[in-house]
């Protein structure tokens, strides 16, 4: 609670608008205590006085009557009323919302369609419709008003309450033997609680002008009894003469909504969790780069080079170390896999790459990514523009949220192309159907014209390939993108990956979480833990012999076609969290060979010399382990 | 015993149209019938608009069949007590957050099925909650937390405590592990084949992942376009397999060792459920279809020990 009410107070205008309206609330919360003149008697030959005049603090009105006295009771008169107006048109249009959005269908239609005739009225219309039939007095305007904002919040809660029903809670309190009103009551009810909210505090301000409305036209509260709508309705004809007597209600009308709407704005900010995540603030362009340290000199290690890059994500004060110092490096023709699990830091890596980490909350602390020699996070924003999907190009894990679904993927296409190209549309739009030929997209003439809803999974994946390629990138990173697809999509998308590498000389950075996929397509291999490569040689060599105690144990944990029925390897624990990772080797807690030395300090990424314990040494193949698996795991799992 | 008969289930939805009439149809699930001996797994497989989740949301009450019967332990599906009826059997999600109140604590979620289905006072209720959570390897402090401060294996293991708290004959398991990571996947299968060897359990495993079905079923169901295009032991359907369709998804997982081919010719594509092709739906991508398969709808029938196949021209076991 405190903590809504610092995220409500952060907003300035919200804070001015509590205050201004927490004064009001209170002057009209102690207006019977004060000593005030009766608001109802008139007093003739007092008619018209000017403020500050002698008893009457803000002058008297064409009666006579005392203007502080009416005012505050007449503010009295119409917060309450719109208060009431709001809970009363909220907790029935809520009540009707639910029902609508719960049991869907027919029940549904009849009710959403019954509303819409109720819209379909203008609102002043309809609240003048109901006034008349009850006939005038402020217990009616309260109901007209009420009845005509039923609609708004009905709509409203039906939206988020049809989007909640058709979660797997919902279903999984079904089968826990819940019936229907327990469902809506304590399920779904507490989900809407904050739309409901957020709904009521940004209309009582309009339903409080819309009551005032009515009294204005004498519909709403009857003489003598004030409110603020009937004290500007009485001033009108003196608009001129004695401008005071519409100009004091008039500032009180604009204090109460302007501070009702400031403070449910800010409420409103406050309680919806997509502006609380922050989708607000815009991410940056290109990601903050804040290198401390010096930065590593280029030792011209192939096409790609990630040196020592650290990727971090600064939220409320931690600081999450996604990528802790991690050097790869990848060459023409060649295919790199880095392998880990979810929070491994593969995917920032990848991103870092050009930039497209999002800022805030992620910057990048140290360490030099190079391409062809240049360091790419000391370019400036245009050159590094450029090399996005010219130069390295990214292929992403679910296409459907990568493709524009309003456009046409040729559209898409053609506007990758001429980013980077000066040529006519034509031009494009031929280059675009030989790029989806090139992934094998049959009838690529009439494809072009799909929208990405039209395609399947498989297809709308050969297009993001086919979009990667618009520019002929000489670096591809894909992250996982086959992770979304069905096995036999997968090899096919697998197949034209392998085929493109090796017809055009490119190089693949391809991230998964699957061995098979990495056995099949990447000469290389990383394997990622806690935001740092614990092991990284050759595929076979990897897969073979793993030198690191994680790397053998995940290997064994998945489950291989063909070896039936059986109980499967498993590591107990959990990755640690990158904003408290240990000291030393973060797989420590998790590992059966850990002792006190891996605990102490820093273990280096080493190359695997052949040794007493260790017959399988190689230069290329590095781990960071104190204990590394001596045995090739394969040669165990046969004997 | 028999603890779960399927018999000419299908479902078809309605699809497109105005307010009263719909465009078009599209068969979910085209009449199917098997059925699951207590204490068995039934692994069932196949690639994404196969029907597989619709198959499991008609078993448990929350999609209502268009033909055909379900019988649990004999006695044909009655959820109009759900107090009884979810007793018999409970549904695991796929996505562990999601299937989880995210306004509830966990205690109030495992409350739900104690209190509603079985009764319990809250004495009851602690000690129950104490067992079934001291089984699933989660600590008791986790009660009063909320979903979203779990990690994906914790979800869902909480889901799998719930299921359990309803202590169900029958469990189905939509993807169970699908959305977790692999060294996380092997702690819930192996949790999963735990419980069900001392509560005999009976399982209907669905899944994409051919080698996990394989590694926790007894018998496998392949599903292709929503109809059974295979169905037999677990260790010979994939080793075996009678149907080409099994053989495809058997040869495009990827295996360590095994060079990168492409299975199938590039450029097939799933058959379009608003407008199915006659005979075998299948065909379009078999190497083996023939004009019979494009014309007459294959039966399933017995191929081998127990393994049957719908198919006109079986392979070879």
């Amino acid at each position: 609670m405190t903590g809504f009410l610092k995220l409500v107070f952060r907003n300035r205008l919200a804070a001015l608008g509590a205050v201004v309206l927490a004064a009001i609330l209170i002057l009209a919360l102690v207006t019977p205590l004060l000593p005030l003149a009766d608001p109802d008697i008139p007093a003739t030959a007092d008619r018209f006085k000017p403020p500050f005049s002698e008893g009457h603090l803000l002058g008297t009105d064409h009666l006579g009557r005392d203007l502080l006295a009416r005012l505050l009771w007449g503010t009295r008169l119409s917060l309450a009323v719109g208060i009431a107006a709001a809970l009363i048109a909220g907790t029935i249009g809520s009540a009707i919302g639910i029902v609508a959005g719960y049991f869907g269908g027919r029940v549904d239609n009849l009710i959403m369609r019954g509303v819409d005739m109720l819209m379909a009225f203008p609102y002043i219309l309809l609240a003048l419709a109901i006034v008349a039939a009850l006939g005038p007095g402020l217990m009616n305007a309260l109901i007209a008003v009420a009845a005509v904002n039923i609609p708004f919040f009905a709509r409203n809660i039906r939206g988020v309450t049809v989007g909640l029903a058709g979660r797997e809670f919902i279903d999984a309190a079904r089968l826990a033997g819940m019936g229907h009103t327990r469902i809506i009551l304590t399920e779904l009810l507490p989900n809407v609680a904050s739309t409901i909210v957020i709904a009521m505090s940004t209309t009582v301000g309009w339903m409080i002008l819309e009551t005032a409305g009515l009294s204005f036209l004498g519909l709403g509260s009857q003489p003598p009894v004030a409110d603020l709508g009937s004290m500007l309705g009485e001033a009108r004809a003196a608009l001129i003469t004695d401008p005071h007597t519409s100009v004091v209600p008039g500032i009180m009308i604009f204090l109460i909504v302007m501070s009702i709407n400031l403070l449910g704005d800010g409420v409103r900010d406050a309680l919806d969790p997509r502006l609380r995540s922050g989708a607000l603030t815009r991410p940056r362009a290109v990601t903050l780069v804040d290198r401390k340290g010096h930065i590593p000199a280029d030792d011209q290690n192939g096409l790609l080079d990630i040196q020592a890059l650290e990727t971090q994500f600064h939220v409320n004060r931690r600081i999450f170390r996604a990528v802790g110092g991690v050097s790869l490096h990848v060459k023409p023709g060649e295919a790199l896999g880095i392998i880990g699990e979810s929070g491994s830091g593969k995917s920032v890596t990848a991103l870092s790459v050009m930039g497209l980490v999002a800022s805030p909350p992620g910057v990048i602390t140290g360490g030099a990514v190079r391409y062809a020699g240049e360091d790419l996070l000391a370019a400036d924003y245009r050159s590094l523009r450029r090399k996005r999907g010219e130069n390295v190009a990214y292929i992403f894990q679910d296409p459907l949220s990568t493709l524009h679904p309003l456009y046409r993927v040729g559209d898409q296409l053609i506007e990758a192309i001429q980013a980077h190209h000066r040529v006519t549309t034509g031009e494009a739009h031929a280059r675009a159907v030989e790029l989806l030929k090139a992934v094998r997209i049959p009838n690529a003439e009439s494809r072009i014209r799909n929208y990405p809803h039209e395609m399947s999974g498989g297809m709308r994946q050969r297009v993001g390939i086919a979009m990667a390629l618009a520019n002929d990138p000489d670096v591809i990173i894909a992250d996982e993108p086959t992770t979304a697809l069905d096995v036999t999509v997968q090899a096919q998308i697998l197949a034209l990956l392998d085929e493109l590498r090796r017809e055009r000389g490119l190089a693949i950075v391809f991230i998964t979480h699957d061995f098979g996929v990495v056995a099949q397509l990447c000469d290389r291999v990383a394997v990622m833990y806690a935001g740092r490569i614990v092991e990284e040689g050759p595929t076979a060599t990897i897969l073979d012999a793993p030198a690191h105690p994680y790397t053998r144990r995940l290997m064994a944990c998945v489950p291989e076609l063909g070896q039936g029925k059986r109980e499967l390897a498993a590591i107990p624990g959990l990755p640690p969290v990158v904003s408290d990772l240990p000291p030393g080797c973060a797989f420590a807690p998790r590992c059966d060979k850990a002792t006190d030395a891996c605990r102490a300090g820093e273990v280096a990424l080493e190359a695997c010399r052949a040794g007493v314990n260790a017959p399988y040494g190689s230069a290329t193949h590095k781990v960071r382990c104190l204990h590394r698996e001596a045995t090739p795991a394969r040669e165990e799992a046969t004997t | 015993m028999t603890a779960l008969k399927v018999e000419n289930l299908s479902k078809t939805f309605p699809v497109g149209g105005g307010l009263f009439r719909a465009a078009g149809a599209v068969r979910a699930v085209r009449p199917m019938s098997f059925a699951v001996e207590t204490g068995e797994t039934l692994g069932i497989v196949g690639e994404s608009g196969c029907g597989k989740s619709t198959l499991a949301r008609m078993l448990v009450g929350l999609i209502q069949p268009t033909t055909g019967r379900i019988e649990i332990e004999g006695k044909p599906l009655d959820n109009a007590d759900p107090a009884a009826f979810g007793k018999l059997i409970q549904y695991i999600f796929q996505d562990p957050v999601s299937s989880l109140n995210p306004r509830k604590s966990i205690r109030q979620i495992m409350e739900a099925p104690l209190k509603r289905l079985h009764g319990l006072d809250r004495a009851q209720r602690t000690a129950r909650i104490g067992e079934i959570f001291a089984s699933v390897n989660l600590r008791e402090e986790f009660l009063d937390r909320y979903p979203h401060e779990f990690s994906g294996g914790q979800a869902q293991r909480i889901g799998i405590a719930r299921g359990l708290a309803a202590a169900p004959r029958i469990m189905i398991l939509d993807e169970p592990v699908s959305a977790l990571d692999v060294s996380v996947q092997a702690q819930v299968l192996n949790l999963l084949a735990d419980l069900r060897r001392r509560f005999t359990l009976t399982y209907l495993f669905i899944s994409h992942d051919l080698a996990v079905v394989e590694a926790v079923s007894d018998r496998i169901m392949v599903l292709y376009f929503g109809a059974v295009v295979e169905i037999g032991r677990a260790e010979e359907v994939f080793k075996t397999p009678r149907h080409p369709y099994t053989k495809l998804l058997a040869d495009s997982a990827p295996v360590v060792g095994r060079p990168l081919a492409p299975p199938e010719q590039r450029d097939s594509e799933l058959p379009d459920p608003l407008n199915p092709p006659p005979g075998c739906s299948f065909a379009g991508r078999c190497p083996r279809a023939t004009e019979r398969c494009r014309t007459a709808e294959p039966e399933l029938r017995p191929l081998g020990d127990d393994q049957l196949a719908a198919c006109h021209h079986p392979l070879e076991g």
